[in-house]
């Protein structure tokens, strides 16, 4: 029995409700920093603990699960550090409720704990959609309409995409319900036993519509349409929470569905599926991030073209399931960190236009270097943390059966490096308008993206051991 | 109990007609309460015999089910419709007799996929994937051909229920504790959809979602 694991889900949740019944700003935030801490204290814990940490029979924690809560524990803290400065000092719209801003993000740090520390699918499931619930209203906090579109957009269309995905849950219970000695329920541990006697007509609906739908939420081709919209909509530090953490979230139920899959023994189609879509969501990326005129938008791409990079590192297997564990570290500490660097330049320009936001390096020049830093870092320069995990992904594919795939991945993030520069370089570097001054840039709101961008370095220069081992252990359970 | 439970599928997949068939958004909803209820009482039939130590679970989801799909989200959606101060359906993109027609075919065609997909062990009633499958694809054509953003949110609803009916195969797998969950995300979903759409009525004046298209490249 692991209490810690419980903690974890129910301490936001308990404190997003007292968050909500005391409805003062600054006791609100108080509560988030200190809920944040505290996970992220009981997140460190668990690393000491034996490889599978359990509590009951609904709550159980592998390293890959491990790897996931600790990335979400340690941007949720990050993020809360910079919503103080932003939500304090923020023009708030007359109808915009700031009182609700806390208690639903706690809301969304506990669905998204109980998304890494269950191995039930059906729980998992109900936490997916739990995540949804708490961040749509977040989405449209600011009531404006392009925000109440993309909430709607991201309700209906989530909402939707995950209900194909409890279908396949019940379709993996099903198959596993032919074979004798099965009635565990729909526990990975069970699934994965009964596995190589499972109908096999039923394994693979299963894992098709977990792939879409929870594919929906990750923000795979075809079904992304909705994650441009919501991730430029959003209030920033959302912004970096939906493309850090919450991406992962839907990654790792897939990766779930894969598992089963690979026990089965019966798994090319899966990862055959998996570098589809992979490359598909990476094209479609690159074909918006040329020319594009938003900056939120271009990073929301971004994401969409790093998820559609992990998809395919697991698909291609070998050393590549470790690249893409790995990138999604990677990602996640980028991409938070850019997204809450664009919050600053909105708040001291006003506009998300690329073109109007002119000359950040020298109206905010921390936040301009910052942004230029982990631009380079998504991009896969190196020695930045994506470039090694990108580097083994193209080596994979490169030595593949098809070399062409190794060519055609590496053109892709060619492409998908100069889209980005040839819209951030010009809003950094170009000439200010005639009379802008330098602009007082709040502490809390750069330290948490300086965070960062020091980490995303860290991890490229010197991986730590404990981390290294724990992404190997993770890989070879996704038959890497 | 089987007859018993097949005519409540008969009548869940009536009323999915019913929903394509009409254009007044209180019809709709009202129609997707029916269903609601009915849904409520396929547990019941199905395992109410059959299953002693399941029996205080499923009773306590056959009234969960009752609560939550017959009557708190009807009333929040009657709720929605009023606010936002519409009555019928503004020209689906199809016509009504043409997705009627449609949704027939999605019914034939579900009964032929029920034949193709066999599970591995007997189904408890035999229309039971047949329907689930019907009340699915009928969902998502709601879904697809509705313009205001209720009957899109009753299409929804009758997704989730298709996977409820098909959930059934599975009551010994599935914890309580997670259907109990699933029914919660279900609540919480349409109150907040129910929340979107009073926000949208507001500030848009209307709530057809086709109109929500200022974001795109």
């Amino acid at each position: 029995m692991t209490w810690a694991l419980a903690f974890l889900v129910l301490a936001p949740a308990a404190m997003g409700l007292i968050a909500l019944a005391v409805k003062n700003l600054r006791i609100g935030l108080g509560i988030l920093l200190s809920t944040a801490l505290v996970h992220l204290a009981a997140t460190a814990s668990l690393w000491g603990e034996a490889p599978v940490t359990r509590f009951g029979t609904l709550l159980q924690l592998d390293v890959l699960g491990l790897i996931f809560l600790t990335i979400t524990s340690v941007l949720f803290l990050l993020v809360a550090v910079y919503t103080v400065p932003y939500i304090l000092q923020g023009t708030h719209d007359t109808q915009a409720a700031p009182h609700r801003f806390v208690p639903c993000l706690l809301g969304f740090l506990a669905a998204m704990s109980l998304v890494s520390v269950t191995q039930n699918l059906a729980l998992m499931w109900a936490a997916v959609e739990g995540t949804t619930l708490a961040s749509a209203p977040l989405v449209y906090f600011y009531r404006r309409r392009g925000a109440l579109e993309a909430a709607w957009k991201y309700l209906l269309l989530c909402s939707v995409g995950i209900a194909l995905a409890l279908l396949g849950t019940f379709c993996l219970g099903i198959a596993a319900s032919g074979v004798s000695g099965s009635g565990a329920g729909l526990t990975l541990e069970a699934l994965t036993k009964v596995a190589p006697s499972m109908a096999r007509p039923w394994l693979k609906t299963a894992f098709v519509l977990a792939l879409v739908g929870y594919g929906t939420k990750m923000g795979l081709a075809p079904l992304h349409t909705w994650l441009p919209d919501t991730h430029s909509q959003a209030p920033s530090p959302v912004s970096a929470l939906l493309s850090g953490a919450l991406l992962n979230c839907a990654f790792l139920a897939i990766l779930r569905f894969f598992q089963v899959c690979l026990a089965s023994g019966d798994f090319a189609f899966a990862r055959t599926l998996l570098v589809v879509l992979g490359f598909v969501s990476i094209a479609v990326a690159c074909a918006f991030m040329v020319g594009q005129r938003d900056y939120k938008r271009l990073f929301a791409y971004s994401s969409i073209e790093n998820m559609g990079v992990m998809a395919a590192g697991v698909g291609l297997g070998g050393a590549a399931t470790y690249g893409a564990i790995f990138h999604s570290v990677n990602h996640s500490l980028c991409k938070a960190g850019l997204f809450l660097l664009a919050g600053n330049v909105l708040r001291a320009f006003g506009t998300t236009s690329a073109r109007e936001a002119h000359g950040v390096l020298g109206k905010l020049p921390v936040t301009g270097v910052l942004m230029m830093a982990l631009f380079l870092a998504i991009g896969g320069v190196p020695p930045f943390g994506p470039f090694w995990s990108e580097f083994l992904i193209f080596q994979v594919a490169l030595r593949g059966p098809n070399p062409w795939v190794g060519v055609l991945f590496v053109s892709l993030l060619a492409v998908a490096f100069l889209g980005m520069a040839g819209v951030l370089l010009p809003m950094l570097q170009g000439a200010p308008a005639a009379g802008t001054k330098r602009v007082r840039e709040p502490k809390l709101s750069v330290l948490a993206p300086l965070a960062l961008a020091t980490g995303a370095l860290a991890i490229g220069i010197y991986l730590p051991p404990m981390l290294a081992d724990a992404l190997h252990r993770a890989a070879s359970m996704l038959g890497g | 109990m089987t007859g018993y439970a097949d005519f409540l599928l008969l009548v869940v997949a009536a009323l999915s007609l019913s929903i394509v068939a009409t254009s007044r958004l209180t019809s709709c909803v009202r129609a997707s309460a029916l269903q609601g209820m009915t849904l409520s009482l396929l547990p019941l039939a199905l395992w109410g015999g059959a299953l002693d130590r399941h029996m205080l679970p499923v009773a306590l989801m056959s009234l969960g089910t009752l609560a939550v799909k017959g009557v708190v989200i009807p009333l929040l959606l009657f709720r929605a419709i009023r606010e936002a101060n519409v009555r019928r359906e503004a020209e689906p993109f199809i016509s009504l007799h043409v997705s009627v027609l449609i949704a027939a075919a999605l019914v034939g065609f579900s009964f032929w996929l029920g034949t193709v997909l066999v599970l591995p062990r007997p189904a408890p009633a035999p229309l039971l994937v047949p329907i689930a499958f019907a009340t699915l694809l009928v969902g998502f054509l709601v879904l697809v051909v509705r313009r205001k953003a209720v009957t899109q949110v009753v299409g929804y609803l009758m997704l989730e229920n298709g996977i409820f009916i098909f959930g059934q195969t599975l009551v010994e797998e599935i914890p309580f504790a997670v259907e109990l969950g699933i029914l919660l995300d279900l609540l919480v979903g349409v109150f907040v959809m129910g929340i979107a759409i009073n926000h949208i009525s507001r500030e848009f004046e209307h709530i057809d979602t086709e109109l929500l298209s200022t974001l795109k490249d």
